[in-house]
């Protein structure tokens, strides 16, 4: 046990001063990582600002349900009734035809307009706020008040809500496939990486394996060379989205301050930024399996 | 019991050429024997089916009782842990010091550095390289490297000692130092197996020879 420790020890030793000695090849491949990180982690942080963002917006979900003409009142109360038992209704406003018809008379321009019609062609309507903004929901009450006796349409604000959730579903999936291909891209770089450490200490490994070197020592500061620069690589990333998040985070509060509002750009959390860190080491260690199976067996049975 | 016994041991390379044919000796603890031959009659061949490093066809490689020629490959560095081991090409770490050379096969093994740092010490103290170990091997000479390379495979303490040509390209004299060498470690027990053609030098020590012809013993 001590002896495992002690040779963990002297690897993780080696490995450091390996990556010591060389510090600029060390600092361009940590950043080539990081750059590449860099985009997955900060196209993450921009969908997750905009799912926060469309999630406070103000406007409440909405339905219209304009009735048939020459509805009687009678059955106006029924429906209103009926209206506000319904579940996932917050609240039922009537706006009756002369209503409507007033309030677009209010618009510029529109009096003369209105001035020309022999009749009131609104018919009277109800304004259904609902209780939670989710499409299912707005998509289920505007069928049922369709159906619905002496219902002439039903004008849902659904759509425009399905249209932003299905964008930032777009946008989760360019973040999956842009991630997907990144991590590979760091695989890909601790590949290489660690194959030119093992073609450049070629002679040390022969030499440990003749003297009695274990697979295992041999093979494992190389793991641990490609798990270290997946985590620098990691850091790297991670350095670079929070000052980007920072220097946009000042300029949104200023937009913000323009608006009269606090816009403010919601930054990873502890928990996501150790995943991310957790995964570069993976990927390293990953790319070093890789590298170590393909290269460093090659020449064991010499 | 035997510590090196081969019976009836053939190899034969890839491409066909057939290194050893049917070679059957056996060799006791505390000898010291030679191994000799013209080049290509097949003494490294011999030395490295001892240390695993080649993997014979055929027959049996006893080292220490253990069955070589059938030892998984997860076991071999165990086995070379009591050989040590003076190969041709040296194969010196010229990126560290003469000291941290000899260190290695202690490191390798997880030895406690006060203990490992001792015993490399000593071991270049042997070999007469003890005030060179902060100097890197690259600025010693022929001999010194020769030498650095047997304190390396004696720093382990092992019971076998495998030298394959440990005279080539050395002058008289220091391959006289290094044949007292190991006639030395031989007094104090390590079964020692030299693989030379240099006949003279053979000539000078009495002891047993085991001569190979076209991978025949003789």
């Amino acid at each position: 046990m001590r002896a495992w420790l002690r040779h963990h020890g002297v690897s993780l030793v080696q490995t450091l001063g390996r990556l010591a000695r060389s510090p600029f090849s060390t600092i361009l491949n940590v950043l080539a990582i990081g750059a590449a990180l860099a985009l997955p982690v900060g196209a993450f942080c921009v969908v997750v600002n905009l799912e926060a963002l469309s999630r406070n917006i103000s406007v409440e979900p909405q339905l219209s349900v304009f009735l048939a003409g020459n509805t009687a009142p009678a059955d106006v109360a029924s429906l209103a009734s009926q209206l506000k038992g319904t579940s996932g209704v917050r609240g039922v406003r009537f706006v009756s035809r002369d209503d409507a018809l007033a309030d677009l008379k209010r618009g510029a321009g529109m009096e003369e307009v209105i001035a020309t019609l022999r009749y009131n062609p609104l018919p009277d309507a109800f304004v259904v706020t609902l209780s939670e903004r989710d499409p299912a929901l707005a998509d289920r009450l505007e069928r049922q008040f369709k159906a619905l006796p002496r219902v002439a349409h039903v004008q849902g604000d659904s759509v425009w809500v399905r249209r932003l959730d299905a964008l930032l579903q777009l946008g989760r999936t360019a973040v999956a496939l842009l991630s997907a291909l990144l991590c590979l891209a760091l695989v890909a770089v601790t590949f290489n990486t660690i194959r030119l450490q093992i073609l450049t200490q070629r002679d040390e490994i022969e030499v440990c394996s003749l003297i009695g070197a274990t697979r295992a020592y041999i093979c494992r500061p190389f793991f641990y060379l490609g798990s270290l620069l997946g985590l620098l690589g990691g850091l790297a990333a991670l350095l670079i989205v929070l000052g980007a998040l920072a220097v946009l985070d000042r300029d949104l509060t200023q937009l913000g301050l323009l608006y009269g509002t606090a816009l403010r750009l919601r930054f990873p959390e502890p928990r996501e930024m150790a995943a991310v860190l957790w995964i570069c080491v993976a990927l390293g260690w990953l790319g070093a399996y890789w590298s170590v199976s393909r290269y460093l067996l090659l020449f064991e049975r010499r | 019991m035997a510590i090196i016994s081969f019976s009836h041991v053939s190899k034969r390379y890839p491409g066909g050429f057939e290194a050893l044919k049917s070679i059957s000796f056996a060799v006791e603890p505390g000898e010291m024997l030679f191994l000799t031959g013209h080049s290509g009659a097949g003494k490294t061949t011999l030395l490295k089916l001892i240390a695993a490093i080649e993997r014979a066809n055929h027959g049996t490689v006893l080292v220490g009782g253990q069955n070589v020629s059938v030892m998984r490959a997860a076991a071999v560095p165990y086995l070379r842990r009591n050989l040590g081991l003076v190969f041709q090409g040296q194969k010196l770490l010229y990126d560290r010091s003469v000291f941290d050379n000899v260190m290695l096969p202690l490191v390798v093994t997880g030895q406690p550095y006060r203990d490992a740092a001792r015993r490399a010490r000593a071991a270049l103290d042997k070999v007469g390289l003890l005030e060179r170990e902060k100097a890197n091997p690259v600025t010693l000479s022929g001999g010194e490297q020769q030498r650095l390379c047997i304190a390396r495979a004696i720093v382990n303490r092992p019971a076998l000692l495998l030298a394959d040509e440990p005279t080539a390209s050395l002058d008289t004299a220091y391959a006289d130092e290094i044949m007292a060498m190991f006639s030395a470690f031989n007094r104090v027990g390590v079964t020692v197996l030299i693989a030379t053609h240099d006949q003279q030098l053979i000539g000078k020590w009495r002891t047993r020879v085991l001569t190979l012809a076209q991978g025949r013993l003789q």
